[in-house]
């Protein structure tokens, strides 16, 4: 028996040297990992989740516009030729055109979009309607003011609608939520009009009528008499179903 | 019989040290993808859960305008509602030195405010100090006057420094309420004409004074302007990047003689609305 017993000891001792040797190497290998990741910051883990959506070599290369901030004229847009290999799949396509306008121009002067800023993720509803869930970066990050915003907001709409006709209307989320505002001032709760075909070419229109908040294309006619005359009108009081009059919700701004 | 325990024994050894390397093999390349996965969803706590319900449409413009039901006044447009933009725990655009876009504008706030009181207009402002009301609040200010243009002062922090933008609202879908009266987070939708009309003019005046602005008001989707029910305009002045605050409470004087000027040009195609709620 003692001789048994030794010999399952020694298997023993061997047995655990084994584990220790397989696993101290790779317990030093995560623990590098991991110090490397805690570097990185939450964004850049974001992107290599995100990174999937690249660019396939395969498809077809097409000259892709990408609008960015002009040089010369203050506060407007200007149309960059690029050629991409696009994927044929509207979302997929939007991906890349968006990924290829959030990467920025080679001046970086002319971004639109902040540099940390991320894709997180695009939908395309059947009524043509878009959600793009963009990161929080996007709104931190972007200089709070109305031209900035608009700006901003004008870079990602003209660049869909000159690339992928199904887009109709772009809602923006900010890390999966709807938020008030982009930074403060531009309005995103409602959604973006995105194919403006009435104002097709006009390049340098500094932003002018690309944005309507929600999905009509005409422009509102001005004030007429559409309305029911006043003596017509019940007690505005009567007229508030859902909620009460006077809007109750305290919305929270940006800082 | 020993040779057949040694045997089992070293299988079972060897056996465990291969489901050892596999899980060891296999665990690593999961680790990254856990921690971002951790990463990715640690901040959802801090995102706005209040965002999702900015504005309450059954809300209407009309209920807060009837809170003055004071017979008509004569005199078509007789008030101004000023409304420097953030403040409070707001600061806005932040530029060089400490330069808060909330203070600046409070700053310009008075400076209009005394360039419209000798021209003969009422002033009330949405904020006195540093405080933040809240879009709708600002907004609620102006929709509970009547007789009112509304004017949003804010200090940009892009663009060409020394220069004026004048802003209004996007288009806004038409107004179908059979009751005929206007939704609140439309509440602009009616006045855009108006708002358009104000707009080019303050900007005409604006142009004038600071070379390198446009010559025509723009168009944005401006949050602040969409629940106003008055002619609304924002006014941008560029920019926080200045080096020396001086450069733009310089350009206050200007300002102010310019949205005076365009109130006062706007008047006359400015009509009162004869009862609360209904369009001018």
């Amino acid at each position: 028996m003692t001789p048994r017993w030794k010999f399952l000891f020694a298997g023993g001792l061997v047995f655990i040297l084994l584990v220790a040797l397989i696993f101290v190497p790779i317990l030093r290998r995560r623990m590098k990992r991991a110090a490397k990741l805690q570097q990185q910051s939450e964004e850049q883990a974001r992107r290599e989740l995100t990174q999937p959506i690249t660019i396939n070599p395969g498809d077809p290369r097409i000259k892709t516009k990408l609008f960015w901030a002009s040089d010369t004229i203050d506060a407007t847009l200007v149309p960059v030729t690029v050629e991409l290999p696009l994927s044929n799949d509207p979302v997929v396509r939007s991906k890349q055109v968006l990924n290829t306008l959030l990467a920025g121009p080679v001046d970086a002067e002319l971004r639109t979009l902040p540099p940390d800023a991320l894709l997180l993720a695009f939908y395309l509803l059947p009524d043509g309607t878009a959600i793009a869930d963009f990161s929080e970066a996007l709104a931190t990050s972007i200089p709070s003011g109305i031209a900035s915003e608009q700006l901003a907001v004008n870079s990602i709409t003209r660049t869909l609608e000159a690339n992928v006709p199904q887009v109709q209307r772009l809602k923006i989320l900010i890390h999966g939520q709807e938020v008030e505002t982009l930074a403060g001032h531009l309005d995103l709760t409602g959604a973006f009009v995105v194919n403006t075909r009435t104002q097709a070419g006009s390049v340098l229109n500094k932003g002018e009528l690309r944005l309507d908040t929600l999905g009509d294309d005409k422009p509102q006619a001005p004030p007429s008499g559409k309305m029911a005359p006043p003596s017509a009108v019940p007690a505005p009081g009567a007229s508030t179903p859902d909620k009460a009059p006077g809007k109750v919700a305290q919305p929270e701004r940006k800082p | 019989m020993r040779n057949i325990l040694r045997f089992k024994f070293v299988s079972l050894v060897g056996l465990l040290t291969a489901a050892l390397l596999i899980v060891a093999m296999g665990s690593p390349s999961q680790t990254p993808i856990q921690n971002q996965q951790s990463a990715a969803a640690a901040p959802q706590s801090p995102a706005n859960p209040p965002a999702a319900s900015p504005s309450a449409p059954g809300a209407l413009a009309g209920s807060v305008a009837s809170t003055s039901g004071a017979p008509l006044q004569q005199g078509g447009l007789n008030v101004v509602v000023l409304d420097p933009a953030h403040g409070g725990t707001d600061p806005g655009a932040r530029g060089t030195g400490g330069m808060r876009e909330s203070e600046i504008v409070l700053g310009f706030a008075m400076e209009v405010r005394r360039a419209l009181e000798q021209q003969g207009f009422q002033v009330v402002q949405t904020r006195q100090g540093n405080e933040n009301p809240s879009f709708d609040d600002r907004s609620a200010t102006a929709n509970a006057q009547r007789g009112a243009v509304f004017v949003t002062l804010h200090i940009s922090s892009t663009g060409l420094p020394g220069t004026a933008r004048v802003y209004v609202n996007s288009d806004l879908a038409p107004v179908t309420d059979a009751t005929g009266l206007i939704p609140w987070d439309r509440a602009q939708a009616p006045f855009l004409g108006l708002s358009k009309t104000f707009g080019d003019l303050v900007q005409g005046f604006l142009a004038q004074r600071f070379k390198g602005s446009p010559e025509t008001a723009q168009t944005a989707s401006v949050r602040q302007l969409r629940t106003t029910a008055a002619p609304a305009i924002a006014v941008e002045i560029s920019s926080v990047t200045v080096e020396d605050r001086a450069d733009l409470d310089r350009m206050a004087p200007g300002v102010a003689d310019a949205i005076s000027r365009g109130a006062s040009a706007f008047k006359p195609s400015y009509i009162v609305p004869r009862t609360p709620g209904a369009l001018p």
